[in-house]
């Protein structure tokens, strides 16, 4: 059942830890964690291989609750965590997770470098167009008409549009899953994970606590109209005309990753000292 | 209602059948323990009690299918259109103060897609033989559903006022 | 039975019982009738539906600590109560009120020697049409301290108006219920009568009383970005700065909301962000240009366990190095710390006004315990502590923003003003504001830095000075409360001690704590670090007698009034 693994029949249990989420009764996070093992299943790596990064905010929970490696870091680095990771450690397979707030809001810079960089590794934001653990602020995909107690009212500003920005930075593949689709999510992040470069995956994912009305989401999200395209052009004209609910690989480019450094063993270093001799 | 598999054959039938059951196990306990870190007891009982039954199920399910290892046929063959399969409860309709009548809804739920899906076995399938065991199990499917509704008789609907919690939502970073 | 100064109640419960609703009408309903009071919380780890303790003290004085042991816990139900473990502290004159389907009590309870009474409130609340466990709670609670059914009904009334007349008849119902199930019990002490008083009632948390003293200082412009537990000032001030003129923005982070608040400031608008201890590291290199350029802001730390991410929903005092040593290069700011909820108004308040005097960033550290807790007081009276910075109206040749002068503060222009224009720099610079790396200017610029902070006259406010004797408690912050009540305590014992509890931090007062330790040959200091951050801080910066003890601990627990009680006596 596995292809490119090491691993024959893995299941997606064996990528799941024994540890209970704290995430509310009803949360799409569920589901990406879902994803993530079936996924992690069908790739057939070794548990041990896999590193999932993450920031702060209920998503970025995830990585205690999978079996793999995790680091748990703090608010919106995960991508800086997760670059120099790589860049060291080419042979692991790095998939970093964060939110809207975490990847978005205070992680928006290192998401334009981190797709400027294009390291070969999978960034998945759960977006809930919210801030959930902080109880309900606003995030930069909120709705500008969303009342909150930060923003009452609504904050009058227009949405964030991650995935045209991914595109106008350089991510090397682009995609749209929502989280009550479990097996379609599950591939599309199969496919991120292989394709080389920046692969950049967003999951809607309902918050049922403090955004009950996104249990409509399961009947507004359709797949993409047309396949991925490789074209920028073609692409950012779908992303910009986009209505966020188009569903599945909208972009796949061609750049080469980032070349990760070659740690191999140090010359001798007695021969660093003749820059110095007279 | 999810699409699922169009089975060739009376083996790949009971293995289908059998993913269901073992689907819902699973699916009953990950919400079971769901209630229990969210202290909800009483529907810790009614998903274990659930997931108990499923579990009958399967292996009743295995029982019929004799020497044939359903076990590892199931996984290659039942695939379910976006991965759940009929009895697996929908996770997006759990709340940490859920009745036991919402469980039973769930279930309930489920138990009719598994009735459409082996009824639509019924109306497609080739084979007589994997035709007679597809109306066997919608047989046995329409039972569970009677229980279910059996069941629901016990358990009130919920007041109207069943998901408020006077305390606020915690932030805990 | 007798009479008692102060009773403590907790209620837990879980999974949406409401114990946190239940707790915050008793604290309405006493503040109501004149007493004062001060309520926590502890959670466990979920978003909802956790294991939840509410924790009330009510007294006829103002309460700012914590009770050492419950006179009476209701549990609507135990599930998971053994987590909140030394925080539910009973002994044998406890009165436990426990539903005996709501599992068993944790063994922290059941072998305290407390009296336990058995009432099923699980099953009286079904009896009820749309009937709620923590109503009977409430009820049985209302009666046990002393207060009246109606009393009870007011707060619940207020807060179901828009749930609908049902709603409201059912909890009333339920209340009443539990009021007749509660006279077959009574506890062992009652409350007693609040003293008379014209004086207004408040309720409100330590945030929200940080959030009112900032605006009464004069800030206009807030910058926010959320972090547990600050947000809830930010949340205040969204719509009340709107109210007052103000305006609050969102910030995609904690460097855009500090460098937000430096723009407002450098534009003449007072400013101010509230975060934690991780978002007050994102903020330490703006502090140091804010410095610098001599920018009034104020930012507040919601103090909570660390370090790093450490305990988000507890609180410590652990961020006094950061907020006084954490600025690279010698940046001498202000740092001020409030001593209770009611408190944190004033403080914020007084450093507000400071700032904008002395044009430099203030640091007020607020904690966890005082931020989120709730209070019932008399609401504190005003003070003329309003926040004027000197600036330049008429420019008379040429503008030197960075003039040296006697106490150190040079006019600021605002943008607009005519003449005035500079550029404001974090780079060393002359008088006139150009970058300069000379070693006269250097130095000029540092001394007046320094000296506008030293020799500026705080007045009293730096410090609480209470007592006599030759023993002096040394403390800042939330422990202020439970210092005060353990010399109260030892007073009582025959132990005579003062209590020295800091408000200024930075810059340091020595010669006024001198004057306040005339005549003491001991010092107790109590914090909550683990690092004896305090400790260290007197020891650097001020002469202390040489017979020193240090009660210490980190978060999560609270050090208590009877824990320092016991310390002072082992001391004699």
């Amino acid at each position: 059942m596995s292809s490119l693994g090491t691993n024959l029949a893995c299941k997606p249990a064996d990528y799941k830890s024994d540890i209970k989420p704290i995430w509310c009764p009803g949360c799409g996070d569920y589901h990406v964690l879902m994803s993530f093992t079936r996924a992690f299943a069908q790739l057939g790596l070794p548990p041990e291989n896999i590193v999932v990064v993450s920031g702060i905010g209920c998503s970025s929970r995830i990585p205690a609750y999978t079996n793999c490696y995790g680091f748990h870091g703090v608010h919106g680095r995960s991508l800086a965590l997760a670059a120099g990771l790589k860049v060291t450690r080419p042979d692991l397979t790095v998939v970093v997770a964060s939110g809207d707030g975490d990847g978005y809001s205070i992680g928006g810079n290192h998401f334009l470098h981190a797709c400027r960089r294009n390291i070969d590794m999978t960034y998945v934001v759960m977006d809930n167009h919210i801030y959930g653990m902080t109880k309900g602020q606003p995030s930069p995909t909120t709705e500008p008409e969303f009342d909150t107690a930060l923003a009452p009212g609504g904050t009058g500003v227009r949405p964030f549009h991650p995935l045209v920005v991914a595109l106008a930075s350089g991510a090397n593949f682009i995609a749209r899953c929502f989280s009550g689709e479990p097996n379609q999510t599950a591939e599309v992040l199969v496919e991120a994970i292989r394709h080389p470069g920046f692969s950049f995956v967003e999951i809607l994912s309902p918050c049922v606590t403090f955004r009950p009305d996104e249990k409509a989401w399961k009947d507004q999200v359709r797949p993409a109209p047309v396949p991925a395209t490789s074209d920028q052009g073609k692409a950012a004209r779908r992303l910009m005309t986009d209505d966020g609910f188009n569903l599945g690989i909208l972009y796949r480019g061609d750049r080469k990753p980032f070349q990760s450094a070659v740690l191999g063993k140090a010359a001798d270093w007695a021969d660093l000292e003749k820059g110095f001799e007279l | 209602m999810s699409k699922g598999p169009r089975v060739a054959s009376l083996n790949d039938l009971l293995a289908v059948a059998y993913k269901i059951e073992i689907d819902a196990v699973e699916r009953y306990n990950l919400l079971a323990d769901q209630m229990e870190t969210h202290n909800n007891p009483e529907l810790v009982k009614v998903f274990r009690d659930l997931a108990r039954a499923e579990g009958i199920h399967g292996e009743e399910i295995r029982r019929l299918a004799g020497d044939f290892d359903v076990v590892s046929r199931a996984h290659e063959v039942a695939k379910f259109e976006r991965d759940e399969s009929p009895e697996e409860a929908d996770l997006g309709s759990a709340h940490y103060m859920m009745t036991p009548w919402h469980a039973l809804q769930l279930s309930l739920a489920g138990e009719k897609r598994a009735l459409a899906y082996f009824t639509s076995i019924v109306d497609t399938a080739k084979d007589p033989k994997v035709k007679a065991m597809a109306a066997e199990l919608v047989e046995e499917e329409a039972e569970h559903v009677n229980l279910v509704y059996r069941l629901l008789d016990r358990y009130p609907a919920p007041r109207e006022d069943w998901s408020y919690d006077p305390d606020p939502p915690t932030s805990q970073e | 039975m007798g009479a008692s100064p102060s009773i403590s109640i907790a209620v837990v419960g879980s999974g949406g019982a409401g114990a946190l609703t239940t707790v915050d009408c008793l604290l309405e309903t006493a503040s109501a009738a004149g007493w004062h009071g001060l309520f926590t919380r502890t959670l466990g780890p979920q978003i909802r539906g956790g294991e939840a303790a509410g924790l009330l003290r009510l007294a006829v004085h103002p309460v700012d600590c914590l009770p050492d042991e419950l006179d009476l816990l209701v549990g609507i139900d135990w599930l998971n109560a053994h987590r909140f473990g030394a925080e539910i502290k009973c002994g044998p004159e406890t009165l436990v009120i426990s539903d005996p389907r709501g599992g068993d009590p944790p063994p922290a309870v059941t072998q305290s020697g407390a009296r336990v009474f058995d009432i099923p409130m699980k099953e009286m609340a079904k009896a009820i049409p749309d009937g709620r466990p923590n109503m009977i709670a409430l009820g049985i609670a209302s009666r046990l301290l002393g207060f009246t059914a109606e009393q009870v009904f007011v707060p619940i009334e207020k807060r179901l108006a828009d749930k609908g007349a049902a709603a409201i008849k059912a909890s009333l119902a339920g209340i009443k219920v539990g009021f007749g199930a509660a006279a077959a019990v009574s506890m062992n002490k009652r409350l007693a009568k609040p003293e008379p008083s014209s004086a207004r009632r408040w309720l409100l948390s330590g945030n929200e009383a940080t959030a009112l003293g900032a605006i009464r200082g004069g800030i206009r412009f807030a910058a926010a970005y959320p972090i547990t537990p600050a947000t809830e000032i930010l949340e205040w001030l969204a719509p009340n700065l709107a109210k007052v003129g103000g305006l609050l923005l969102q910030a995609e982070d904690e460097l855009a909301a500090i460098n937000m608040i430096i723009g407002s400031s450098f534009g003449g608008t007072p400013a101010l962000t509230a975060t934690s201890g991780p978002g007050l590291s994102l903020m330490i290199e703006a502090l140091g240009l804010a410095t610098a350029a001599e920018i009034p802001v104020v930012v507040v730390d919601v103090m909570r366990g660390g370090p790093s991410t450490g305990i988000p929903t507890k609180s410590e005092q652990a961020d006094l190095n950061l907020a006084i040593y954490g600025m690279h290069g010698d940046a001498p700011h202000l740092v001020l710390a409030p001593q209770s909820v009611s408190d944190c108004m004033f403080t914020t308040q007084w450093a507000t006004y400071l700032a904008e005097a002395l044009q430099a960033p203030a640091i007020v550290l607020s904690d966890q315990f005082m931020g989120q807790s709730r209070a019932a007081i008399e609401r504190p009276a005003d003070v003329a502590f309003i926040g004027a910075r000197k600036v330049v109206e008429d420019v008379a040749g040429a503008y030197k923003r960075y003039a040296l002068a006697a106490n150190g503060v040079s006019p600021m222009a605002l943008p607009g003003t005519h003449g005035g224009q500079y550029t404001a720099d974090g780079l060393t610079h002359s008088e006139r504001g150009t970058p300069t790396s000379g070693a006269a200017d250097h130095l000029a610029q540092l001394d007046k830095r320094r000296d506008k902070l030293e020799t500026f006259n705080f007045g009293d406010h730096w410090a609480t000075v209470e007592g006599s004797g030759d023993l002096a408690i040394i403390t800042w912050g939330s422990l202020t409360g439970a210092a005060r009540e353990a010399i109260k305590r030892a007073a009582a014992d025959g132990c005579k001690a003062r209590l020295v509890a800091l408000r200024l931090l930075a810059p340091a007062q020595p010669e006024r704590l001198a004057a306040a330790l005339d005549g003491v040959d001991r010092i107790l200091i109590i914090e909550q670090t683990h690092g004896r951050q305090f400790h260290r801080y007197l020891r650097a910066h001020y002469e202390l007698p040489k017979s020193i003890r240090v009660l210490h601990r980190p978060g999560p627990l609270p050090i208590t009034a009877g824990e320092i009680h016991r310390t002072i006596l082992d001391w004699r």
